[in-house]
């Protein structure tokens, strides 16, 4: 009786207007809103960023209050953290598992949509948090992204109104990582077995089981920084018999494995580029899960590496140092896989793969400075200052921005239809790898010489360093109207693109992507393929 | 090509999404504004957008499910997501456990001058670390308020233990009529559930007024306090869902919606009511008892 109901869902094109978008339950077009939604808000972070590179340009006070300051390097973490990084990938999750293995959609495909709008409510509060300081809401939230208390509980309404971001963020990630992890055990096409699944999958997979542990710690813990703000509860104050170095360990727990949930999918993403443009299959495919296996446990249980400082018993800060330096282990197997995929393979330099291979480079280095920052004697020393900011920053711009870079270049033709022009994107490589490394590269020294993150002015001593870096963070910023240019001008036309899109994109554990048009049609895979 | 046996089911455009996205923003919107002072009837118009999602959009589902759209592979997405669902649950309670664990038996030693981490000497001196902790570090005052005595385990707290339990074998009683087609059994099962959920709910809104008002335990009573509301008060917001949640399956369950191979709806509360029941276990154990 259901059959004509059932029969038009799957057979009209793409609705047209306003509600293709509001009300979609397409995999494809809540991927596309995902990731719009992550320029844009690429582009709001990277603002801030360019404020406070314009006001450490030199020492003193130029720009902004001390305490706004303060503010834009809060909600630019939190804004680059939760709005671009992790929606990105959430888009690239929706927009190629389903291709990738063979499913007609998303498992869930209502609450997909919902998961997306749940992030303008989200990225709405956020931005109000900024601005009711200047209408009179008490003092801005100056305390870094990872809200720490008492400062965080001192703080004005702003602060209530980044608790309740959390809340919605948290919210759209649990349901996000519930609907791909279903997707992934409960939509494979015939044939498509856990062990032939491309790398991708396996990344995606691993990174929703961490968000459905961590999110809701998080949650927990800004519901007690709420309570202790408002309902006289004292869980991080020792007044009342809490501690404030409670919701350091909370927000660790959580904040840890977050930095592997912005980096997994970015490696993911590798294990498919590295491949294609190598001609030849990734190399150690199990060794990669296993490692992502392992990865995933021992994240979960290192987090005080980022507290050393505290005050911690000597047995404490030794087991999450050694805990810490066994995560190189599995980290450093990814970066094995790779090379050893590369070694003797046909290679060509198209953008991704000039971005994949920057990546391993310098990711590497992140590597190598996480192992020096995990050596608790060190670390003593280099806390909080700029070499952290450059750690991670290593970390985090190759391992999963630049990811997602190469993802965009990688598959762009496969959405579009169109090739993108590949003079422009490799001068926007050059140009956003250069500018990165002159950003981030100085701050190495002026964090080992001693200089303190999250202050708006800093000893004259370290001026050098810092106006290379705000040189390079200006190219770096800029770099990314090209980025938006090649984006735009490959929506709107180019060069065909075939099915398979690369020569060498159906090697090894390829996804069902390259077997359906470019661009694919409104629904795929209505009938499930069978893998042979 | 479309039978219903071999296709998975892609809903057409829906509007719920939005409407529940909206409606959480201004919830939330209005909280903000609550705790700072404003009124609450913003939160209250976003609470009535949640009601008519709710509504809206299992009803939705429920009248799909009805029609036979869903095959067995939508079946197993609705138990896997229910499954995630309750898992991502247990580690929202698995941070307000681990919490009490931390203060009780790490941090609050170092408070009362412990080992080599000890702290009192440098704030309050005469501070001795108990659990549960009725004098404070700061001895009350400022922001907080000693509490007269602490919860004992017997009494209320143990007849609910018994209720929530006795609640569980009910259900399932429920659960085993609707297999074997039972009306008598799955109706009257449900019915006892439902009931023993309200009544554990009025106990323990008693248990919160008599502390209140006769034991001076608040909010504001210091650790002791703070924990025992956050976590008795979230797992007591969970029951007072999951009763919503058997009382709407109750009411389906009378409309004749279950066969006795098909009734996942009933199944998925049950879990999370069993979900509630193992959790309130933890809670009795370790804040009431130890
Ligand atoms: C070999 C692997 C790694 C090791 C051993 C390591 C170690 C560390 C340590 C010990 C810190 C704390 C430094 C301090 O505050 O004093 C740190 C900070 C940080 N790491 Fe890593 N890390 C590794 C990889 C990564 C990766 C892959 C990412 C992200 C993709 C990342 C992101 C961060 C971030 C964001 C911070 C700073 C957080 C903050 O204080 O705001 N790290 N890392
Ligand atoms: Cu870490």
């Amino acid at each position: 009786m259901s059959d004509a109901i059932t029969h038009e869902a799957h057979h009209h094109g793409p609705p047209t207007g306003a509600k293709r978008w509001l009300y979609s339950t397409n995999h494809k077009d809540i991927g596309t809103m995902y990731l719009i939604f992550a320029l844009i808000m690429l582009f709001l972070g990277g603002a801030m960023a360019m404020v406070i590179r314009a006001e450490l340009w030199m020492p003193g006070l130029q720009l902004v209050e001390p305490d706004f300051f303060n503010n834009l390097v809060t909600n630019h973490a939190l804004i680059m953290v939760f709005a671009v990084v992790m929606p990105a990938g959430v888009g690239l999750a929706n927009w190629m598992i389903p291709l990738m293995i063979g499913a007609p959609d998303m498992a869930m495909p209502r609450m997909n949509n919902m998961s997306f709008w749940l992030l303008p409510p989200a990225a709405i509060l956020l931005v109000l948090s900024m601005i009711v300081p200047f209408f009179g809401g008490g003092q801005t939230v100056n305390t870094g992204w990872t809200l720490y208390p008492p400062l965080s509980i001192q703080s004005g309404m702003g602060m209530d109104f980044l608790i309740f971001t959390v809340h919605i963020l948290g919210v759209s990630s649990i349901m996000g990582s519930i609907n791909i992890i279903t997707t992934i055990i409960n939509m494979r096409a015939p044939g498509m077995n856990m062990m032939k699944m491309p790398i991708f999958v396996w990344s995606w997979f691993f990174t929703a089981l961490l968000l459905i542990v961590i999110m809701p710690v998080f949650a927990g813990g800004v519901t007690m920084l709420l309570f202790d703000r408002h309902f006289g509860t004292s869980f991080f104050d020792a007044a009342g018999g809490g501690d404030p170095v409670l919701f350091q360990h909370i927000f660790w727990f959580f904040g840890h494995p977050e930095v592997y949930v912005l980096l997994l999918p970015s490696i993911g993403v590798l294990g498919m580029i590295i491949p294609t443009f190598s001609r030849k299959p990734l190399f150690g495919y199990k060794s990669l899960v296993y490692g992502m296996a392992v990865l995933y446990g021992l994240g979960l249980i290192v987090w005080a590496h980022h507290q050393y400082t505290i005050g911690m018993s000597i047995e404490t800060t030794t087991y999450f140092m050694i805990g810490t330096i066994l995560i190189s282990i599995p980290v450093g197997l990814m970066i094995f896989n790779f090379i050893f995929t590369l070694w003797k393979g046909s290679i060509t330099f198209e953008t991704p793969m000039l971005f994949a291979l920057a990546i391993i480079l310098m990711f590497s280095f992140a590597g190598t400075t996480g192992v020096m920052l995990a050596v608790v004697p060190a670390d003593l020393q280099y806390h909080d200052t700029y070499f952290v900011v450059a750690h991670f920053h290593y970390a985090l711009i190759p391992g999963s921005l630049f990811g997602l870079y190469a993802a965009v270049f990688f598959w762009m033709p496969k959405w579009t239809g169109h090739m993108y022009n590949e003079r422009l994107g490799k001068i926007f490589f050059w140009w956003t790898t250069i500018g990165f490394n002159l950003t981030f590269f100085p701050q190495h020294f002026s964090g080992l010489a001693g200089m303190p993150r999250r202050i708006v002015d800093y000893n004259m001593i370290f001026t050098e360093f810092n106006v290379m870096s705000s040189v390079g963070a200006f190219a770096f910023g800029l770099s990314h109207l090209l980025f938006l240019y090649i984006i735009i001008k490959t929506v709107k036309g180019g060069e065909k693109a075939t099915t398979e899109v690369w020569d060498g994109s159906s090697i090894g554990y390829a996804g069902l992507e390259w077997t359906v048009p470019s661009p694919p049609p409104f629904h795929t895979f209505e009938k499930a393929p069978v893998v042979k | 090509m479309t039978s219903n046996e071999d296709s998975y089911y892609l809903p057409e455009l829906s509007k719920w999404p939005v409407i529940a996205a909206t409606a959480l923003f201004i919830t939330l919107l209005g909280v903000v504004l609550w705790v700072n002072g404003g009124s609450l009837w913003i939160t209250g118009l976003g609470l009535v957008g949640m009601g008519y999602m709710f509504f809206g959009w299992f009803g939705q589902v429920i009248e799909e499910s009805m029609s036979g759209k869903y095959n067995a592979q939508v079946d197993k997405t609705f138990r896997m997501g229910m499954a995630w669902f309750i898992t991502s649950e247990v580690f929202f309670f698995f941070c307000f456990f681990g919490c009490l664990f931390y203060l009780r038996t790490i941090s609050l030693g170092w408070l009362g001058g412990e080992g080599t981490m000890a702290r009192s000497n440098m704030l309050w001196d005469d501070f001795a670390a108990a659990w549960p902790l009725i004098s404070l570090p700061n001895g009350g005052g400022g922001l907080y308020a000693e509490a007269k005595e602490a919860m004992g385990p017997m009494g209320l707290p143990l007849a609910n233990t018994i209720i929530l339990l006795t609640s569980g074998v009910t259900l399932t009683w429920s659960h085993h009529g609707i297999k074997h087609g039972n009306r008598f059994q799955q109706v009257w099962g449900l019915v006892l559930t439902v009931l023993l959920g309200v009544i554990f709910l009025v106990c323990q809104a008693y248990e919160y007024y008599h502390a209140y008002q006769e034991m001076g335990l608040t909010l504001n009573s210091g650790i002791y306090g703070a924990t025992f509301y956050m976590l008795t008060g979230f797992h007591g917001f969970h029951v007072a869902m999951g009763t919503l949640m058997l009382f709407v399956i109750l009411v389906r369950l009378l409309k004749g919606h279950f066969s006795n191979e098909h009734h996942f709806a009933f199944e998925a509360v049950a879990w999370y009511w069993h979900f509630v029941d193992v959790v309130w276990l933890g809670l009795y154990l370790f804040v009431y008892w130890l």
